[in-house]
């Protein structure tokens, strides 16, 4: 076949055929699922002898896919990069330069803690679902994540997998009760309950049709049970350390999560203040990476303290206190709502604010600003305002509306000034180099 | 009476050089807006002068509207397009009731692209756009001469190489 291995390259963990074999079974539970009619016709014309052959046959074929694309697909780590080898028929490599990770992710879905193994994911920019490890025994993931950090904060090849991991200081974690709390003070929470429980009887009223009412209750109560009991799921535990390699990330009750963002890979940070949460001044801390999928840095903690948390992961910048707030007129651009717009710069980070009820204070880093732009509409230039929009290279874009416009024109020509020279102070995509 | 050469821009105390588009732009664009209107007037006038009658051809005059208002919008629109290359980043603006003004450090582009389509090409212009890792960056300078256009991808690619920096 002309696959074979070369050297210096791994298979993953035997037990990743059998996450393949149930995919068949899974498939036809969707389509009975889906069209229980005509599923019902089919059944009563197999005997119980073919139905269980063709499952029997359904499940080896499966496995046997899932055996041959486990027994294709290799992985190695070089001096720069990593590659990974794919695919029986259409073949795919991928080759990941290492320092250009944003994060890795080492996931374990609740079967994979049973089996003891774990998946790898490495974002870069342009990565997708396939380029993840899975799966990898779980001592396996440590190890390797360990090695591809040092490799890409440049320590020497030779010394990379004997640096090990990096010790790891807690900065701070959510306790389960606090966490149960902040989502019961979540409108979201209480607004899909509400649509589960108020929706389906009146659709009963209006149509009389069980399967009606079943296709609308289903969703509405998987939606309300996503954003309470889910998110307290996903977010159980939440833990944030630092250590040399950066940031990580640990969470996760059935599933757990370990993220590391590598230092100075942070393009924004947004600090959010729902409405409920202000009495107790508690805030939720959001982030962006380039390329992750993982957008939540802190999902409920005192303000001062998710303060210093920003503090470490986004280094020299302190949270402005005192917004530059919008011109009185700005009342007859945005009514009501103009008062939540607040700007702040400083020698760090250009900070801005929005919305009314949920208050979201977004903080980019200088050296992070990709372009700057002004926007003016014709009612925008008729009460003197412009907005300045500052775009990451996460693909987000922060925008200071609703600002003076000779002030916004200044700010534009600073804005691009600063972000040309923040670089300078940056550190090299190699940390340790 | 429309300054768009380089000669038009001067350069006063901090303000920038800027430069507008050659008319090359404007022509064309015009003389698509004749074409398309022109034989939309035509159509409409034809089929309703057979079909209702010769009173109801006056709505012909509708397109002949749409043209002259047009005409006016792409010359404004034609003039309102400016860009100016500085030391260290490149100034792009553009507009007339959505004014737009965009910088874009050398440092930050990842992809200097120079496109120009058949009817582009007829005409002898070229559009360069700019690409850095915000998708969100809308840097594009439309209607170049195509040799303006490659001194201008070249000068930049070669800026952008000096001051390079990453995410």
């Amino acid at each position: 076949m002309g696959a074979g291995k070369a050297a210096g390259e791994r298979r993953l963990h035997p037990v990743t055929p059998f996450r393949r074999a149930w995919a068949p079974v899974a498939v036809l539970t969707g389509w009975a699922m889906h069209d229980p009619n005509q599923a019902q016709e089919q059944l009563t014309r197999l005997t119980t002898t073919m139905a269980l052959g063709g499952l029997a046959g359904l499940v080896t074929a499966g496995a046997l896919y899932g055996f041959l694309t486990w027994w294709f697909t290799y992985f190695a780590v070089t001096d720069s990069e990593l590659r990974i080898r794919t695919g029986l028929l259409f073949r795919r490599t991928a080759h990941i330069r290492l320092e250009r990770i944003q994060a890795v992710d080492v996931t374990q879905p609740l079967l994979a803690r049973v089996a003891g193994v774990a998946k790898l994911r490495i974002d870069v920019v342009g990565t997708e679902k396939k380029d993840e490890l899975a799966f990898l025994g779980q001592g396996e993931a440590r190890r390797l994540r360990a090695e591809l950090l040092a490799r890409a904060a440049g320590f020497a090849p030779e010394t990379a997998h004997e640096v090990g991991e990096a010790p790891a200081h807690e900065l701070m974690r959510v306790p389960p009760n606090k966490l149960a709390v902040s989502i019961m003070l979540t409108g979201a929470t209480w607004g899909s309950l509400a649509a589960a429980l108020v929706a389906p009887p009146f659709l009963w009223l209006a149509t009389h049709s069980v399967w009606t009412v079943l296709a609308t209750a289903v969703p509405l109560l998987g939606a309300a049970a996503t954003t309470s009991v889910g998110r307290f799921v996903g977010e159980y535990d939440w833990t944030v350390g630092e250590s040399p390699d950066g940031l990580r990330i640990d969470h996760g009750l059935l599933d757990r999560t370990h993220e590391t963002v590598p230092p100075g890979r942070v393009q924004t940070v947004r600090i959010v203040e729902p409405l409920l949460w202000r009495p107790l001044r508690w805030v939720r801390v959001e982030l962006d990476v380039a390329g992750s999928a993982n957008s939540v840095l802190v999902p409920v903690a005192p303000r001062a303290v998710a303060e210093s948390v920003v503090a470490r992961v986004l280094p020299g910048v302190t949270v402005p206190g005192e917004l530059l707030r919008p011109p009185g007129r700005a009342r007859w651009c945005v009514p009501l709502w103009w008062r939540g717009y607040g700007l702040a710069v400083t020698d760090a980070v250009f900070a801005a604010r929005h919305g009314l009820l949920r208050r979201r204070l977004a903080l980019v880093p200088h050296a992070k600003v990709q372009s700057v732009r002004l926007t003016q509409g014709p009612w925008g230039r008729l009460w003197r305002l412009a907005a300045v929009h500052v775009d990451t290279g996460a693909d987000k874009t922060v925008t200071a509306r609703l600002r003076d416009a000779e002030e916004a024109a200044a700010l534009l020509r600073e804005q691009a000034e600063r972000s040309r020279t923040g670089r300078r102070t940056a550190r090299p995509d190699r940390w340790m180099a | 009476m429309e300054t768009g050469s380089p000669a038009g821009a001067g350069t006063m105390g901090t303000e920038p050089a800027w430069t507008g588009l050659p008319p090359g732009l404007l022509r064309m664009r015009r003389l698509l807006l004749v074409v398309w209107l022109g034989l939309a007037a035509l159509a409409v006038g034809l089929l309703l002068s057979l079909l209702a009658g010769p009173v109801w051809a006056a709505f012909a005059l509708l397109p002949l509207a749409a043209l002259a208002w047009g005409w006016v919008l792409l010359g404004r629109n034609w003039r309102s397009w400016r860009y100016a290359e500085r030391a260290d980043d490149l100034l792009i603006t553009r507009g007339v009731l959505w004014r737009q003004e965009t910088v874009v450090p050398y440092g930050r582009m990842q992809l200097v692209e120079v496109t120009s389509g058949p009817v582009e090409r007829h005409f002898g212009l070229a559009s360069v756009q700019l690409h850095t890792a915000a998708a969100a960056t809308d840097a594009t300078i439309p209607g170049l001469d195509p040799a303006e256009a490659e001194r201008l991808r070249d000068r930049l690619t070669e800026l952008g190489e000096a001051r390079s920096a990453g995410l």
